[in-house]
């Protein structure tokens, strides 16, 4: 298999907090990963490097070949990287349609059309209302996404993101703010959609049970610093992980 | 229900500009026409203005600087260069408006918010400075008078249909515009701007383009108007044209493509019944602005729109 992202010695301190400190690691391509840690260790940060939102103070970010250190995040989003958000992000007093159909015209270059009504779009819209039938949300298609239920919120972010069809797509905490029983369905719906749109997903997670009932690979992070990286089965035993964070009880 | 609503505003649209077209026929009075052409003109000036600012949420206090550049480019082309150089005026007026306006955009959209709002503001006041000053170039303040329209422009009546095939078809455009994917883009820009780089755009871009476009339509209001009133004014570039526009958005609703029209069809004939009874006229604007932002703050066209939602829901069988 082939890597689609690769992190050379990562950098990024604010002021005297160093908050990603020399991380390095490969993703393979159609691989699902997570990146687990404690609060503050750094993961949104690194997101937020990967997607570019912020510049890396040292480090090489790779992407499809491409070195994007330094790329803005709509040049890395066309690249074909998707990226849904922790704290739910879409577009309010927008449909749930449009919210998607936008992401699908984006990727299309329909975007700079000004004379041609949305709703003429066809393929974009046949798009929109694929994605939203994969993420059950079709019956709720006409109304503004502001009236959907948190959990709905965020599988519509995770809609928006699909719309531009990434090769990767990062989940910042698909399951937060979730009841078990959310947390569940969403758990094999972000497995189904991995292999429906056949991407790369990485995500971060604090739920263990989908850390470990989804992942292929775990990455810990700790104090910005890449503690240990395996399968499920060698961060689970692994004892360094252990005492940082996961505690006893998952042995 | 997209289909619905499409044919709704069309056939609005329709009644509007037949109502329009139909002023010089149900009236012999020159003074309705005027007054028909003021609303129009001004109407498309605070259509274009909504795009800023209802749709993309960037408050200009300053279009005045595009109206008033378009108004000038014709007053200046017929003072200087000669009587028949109206419509080259007018041209000069919208080519002019989109170079300023990508210069200046360029340079204050990297700020957002109040900061926005402050430097649109210095940039027209410096265009109003600067007008008023240059008083052996543009006038001063006593202005530029005897702008007459070239040829059968003239005749008042051909003015009156030639500019109302001109709004017609500009608030068309816009109208278009803001149902097309760019229109929703700039809504999108407005309700959460963080996440539109995820949508592989760019903010500011979008920003850059919808301000050149409000620019070059508020230009046109501007010329055109040049030949409504005969004359124009360094008042065109002052920073209260500027805050009518505004005044007449949030008059008729920021939220609706045609608020600002009704607004400024509303503002104007208020000022024209109230001012000819009291002088105090901006008295009663002011008392009906401050009755309109505390008690019907989505504006006449938005609430109206509200209340027929509402009352359709309560007819609807359950």
């Amino acid at each position: 298999m082939e890597w689609i992202l690769k992190l050379d010695g990562l950098e990024k301190a604010f002021g005297g907090l160093r908050v990603t400190a020399s991380v390095s690691f490969a993703v393979k391509e159609g691989e699902i990963s997570a990146i687990i840690g404690p609060n503050g260790a750094g993961k949104t940060t690194l997101f937020n490097q990967i997607t570019g939102h912020l510049l890396p103070d040292k480090g090489k970010i790779t992407f499809l070949g491409e070195d994007i250190t330094g790329w803005r995040p709509q040049q890395i989003v066309k690249l074909g990287m998707g990226r849904a958000f922790q704290i739910t992000s879409v577009f309010p007093e927008e449909t749930v349609l449009e919210n998607v159909r936008l992401a699908c015209l984006s990727r299309r270059d329909e975007v700079l059309t000004y004379f041609r009504p949305v709703r003429r779009f066809k393929e974009a819209t046949d798009e929109a209302f694929a994605i939203l039938e994969s993420l059950g949300l079709r019956q709720h298609a006409e109304r503004p996404a502001l009236e959907l239920a948190h959990g709905d919120q965020k599988l519509l972010d995770i809609g928006v993101a699909l719309g531009l069809e990434p090769k990767l797509l990062l989940l910042d905490e698909p399951t937060a703010g979730m009841s078990p029983e959310e947390r569940h369905l969403t758990r094999d719906l972000i497995k189904r959609l991995w292999k429906e749109f056949n991407l790369t997903l990485i995500f971060i997670e604090h739920d263990m049970d989908t850390v470990f009932g989804i992942a292929q690979t775990v990455r810990v992070l700790q104090l910005g610093a890449l503690l240990a990286e395996g399968t499920p089965d060698e961060i689970r035993s692994n004892p360094a992980v252990i005492t940082a964070y996961l505690g006893e009880d998952l042995t | 229900m997209e289909l619905g609503r499409g044919l709704k505003q069309t056939a609005f649209w329709l009644v509007l500009f037949a109502g329009f077209a139909l002023v010089p026929v149900l009236s012999t009075s020159k003074y309705h026409m005027l007054l028909a052409s003021h609303i129009l003109l001004w109407g498309l000036f605070a259509v274009a203005f909504n795009m800023l600012w209802g749709v993309t949420g960037m408050l200009s206090f300053g279009q005045a600087l595009y109206y008033g550049l378009g108004a000038y480019a014709v007053g200046l082309m017929v003072k200087h260069v000669g009587t028949g150089w109206f419509l080259p005026g007018v041209a000069l007026g919208l080519i002019g408006a989109v170079i300023l306006s990508i210069a200046v955009g360029l340079l204050i959209i990297r700020v957002s918010g109040v900061f926005f709002t402050v430097l649109t503001l210095a940039f027209g006041q410096l265009a109003w400075q600067i007008t008023f000053r240059w008083y052996h170039f543009t006038g001063g303040d006593d202005g530029i008078q005897s702008i007459i329209p070239p040829g059968i422009l003239g005749n008042g009546l051909v003015y009156y249909y030639f500019i109302l095939v001109l709004v017609a078809l500009s608030i068309w455009l816009l109208q278009r515009l803001s149902q097309s994917p760019m229109g929703v883009l700039l809504r999108c820009v407005r309700q959460n701007p963080s996440r539109v780089p995820f949508l592989g755009q760019s903010v500011r871009f979008s920003q850059l383009r919808v301000y050149v476009v409000s620019s070059f339509f508020s230009a046109l209001a501007g010329s055109l108007m040049a030949g409504v009133d005969n004359s124009i004014h360094t008042d065109m570039l002052y920073w209260t044209t500027s805050g009518e526009v505004i005044l007449m958005s949030v008059l008729g609703g920021i939220g609706q493509f045609f608020g600002p029209f009704i607004g400024a069809g509303v503002i104007i004939i208020l000022q024209d019944v109230v001012g000819a009874k009291t002088q105090y006229w901006p008295l009663m604007i002011g008392i009906v602005m401050m009755v309109m932002v505390l008690l019907l703050p989505k504006g006449l066209v938005g609430e109206f729109q509200s209340l027929s939602a509402r009352l359709k829901s309560l007819a609807a069988p359950r």
